[in-house]
């Protein structure tokens, strides 16, 4: 794979729930431009608003900033969100990432929690990278001649199932 | 991006029209609107997605409140209008178990 990005996009915006729409359309307007699939930017806005609302509740205590960040590759498109705010437990985050449980009691069931699972199965590679803040590398692919690309099983495996 | 919202109340049954964009922003507004109209004992909530083009985790975490609200309150929720984007949304996150959509819903809602 080509390792430098054909053009590079950054943005940074207040960590503000009013924001989120604004990063999203830009992303959609970034995915068009570099010709996917409206499925495919269907996916993308909703992984990125979903990564952003994630900063957007849990980085800052007070006002922060949150950046995101596009690489456009020939063949891919890599999507950065990051922060500097509070890092967070990955491991604790990965081990309760799932889809809702129907055999638990509508009691149990949670209201949070399903951000990140979302951009693990909309997105065809997710890298969460911990530190000072969290920054959420999410890449999706550019599919030609309609053949599947993809790299992660998960992903794969979930898009048959649709 | 605003979100449009407008109930319609008639006996035993409530029919929530929403439109727009349900994310972090608008999330809160569908939450204010719809939560009151499930803590109505015995009623069927019904709401209608026809007019919305985008949500993500944010929104249906409100309808699971909802839908618990429901449940607590002896009232029923039913998502009609739900385009294509939308229903595989519900069914990555296999919420489509839990929830009780009407794929034929036009009908039912108008």
């Amino acid at each position: 794979m080509d390792r430098q990005a054909l053009d590079y996009i950054e943005m940074k915006v207040p960590a503000k729930a009013e924001y989120v729409g604004v990063v999203r359309l830009t992303v959609s307007g970034v995915a068009n431009r570099s010709g996917y699939s409206y499925d495919d930017i269907e996916d993308m806005k909703i992984a990125v608003a979903e990564a952003c609302t994630n900063v957007v509740d849990h980085a800052y205590q007070d006002n922060g900033q949150m950046a995101v960040v596009c690489n456009i590759y020939e063949d891919r498109l890599e999507i950065i969100v990051s922060d500097n705010g509070q890092s967070f437990n990955l491991q604790n985050v990965k081990e309760k990432l799932g889809p809702i449980d129907a055999t638990k009691p509508v009691e149990e069931l949670k209201e949070g929690g399903l951000g990140l699972f979302l951009i693990d199965s909309l997105m065809d590679r997710v890298e969460i990278n911990g530190g000072a803040g969290v920054a959420i590398v999410m890449t999706k692919f550019l599919k030609r001649d309609e053949v599947e690309q993809h790299d992660d099983g998960v992903s794969a495996a979930n898009a048959q199932n649709q | 991006m605003d979100l449009e919202l407008r109930t319609v109340e008639g006996k035993g049954r409530k029919v929530l029209y929403v439109g727009g964009e349900i994310d972090a922003h608008t999330a809160p507004q569908l939450k204010d609107e719809i939560i009151p109209l499930t803590e109505e004992q015995e009623t069927k909530v019904i709401v209608d997605l026809t007019n919305v083009n985008y949500i993500d985790s944010t929104g249906l975490g409100v309808f699971i409140g909802a839908l618990k609200s429901a449940k607590n309150h002896n009232s029923k929720l039913e998502l009609t209008g739900l385009n294509d984007r939308i229903k595989r949304l519900f069914s990555i996150t296999g919420l489509d178990e839990v929830m009780n959509i009407d794929e034929d819903k036009r009908e039912e809602a108008k």
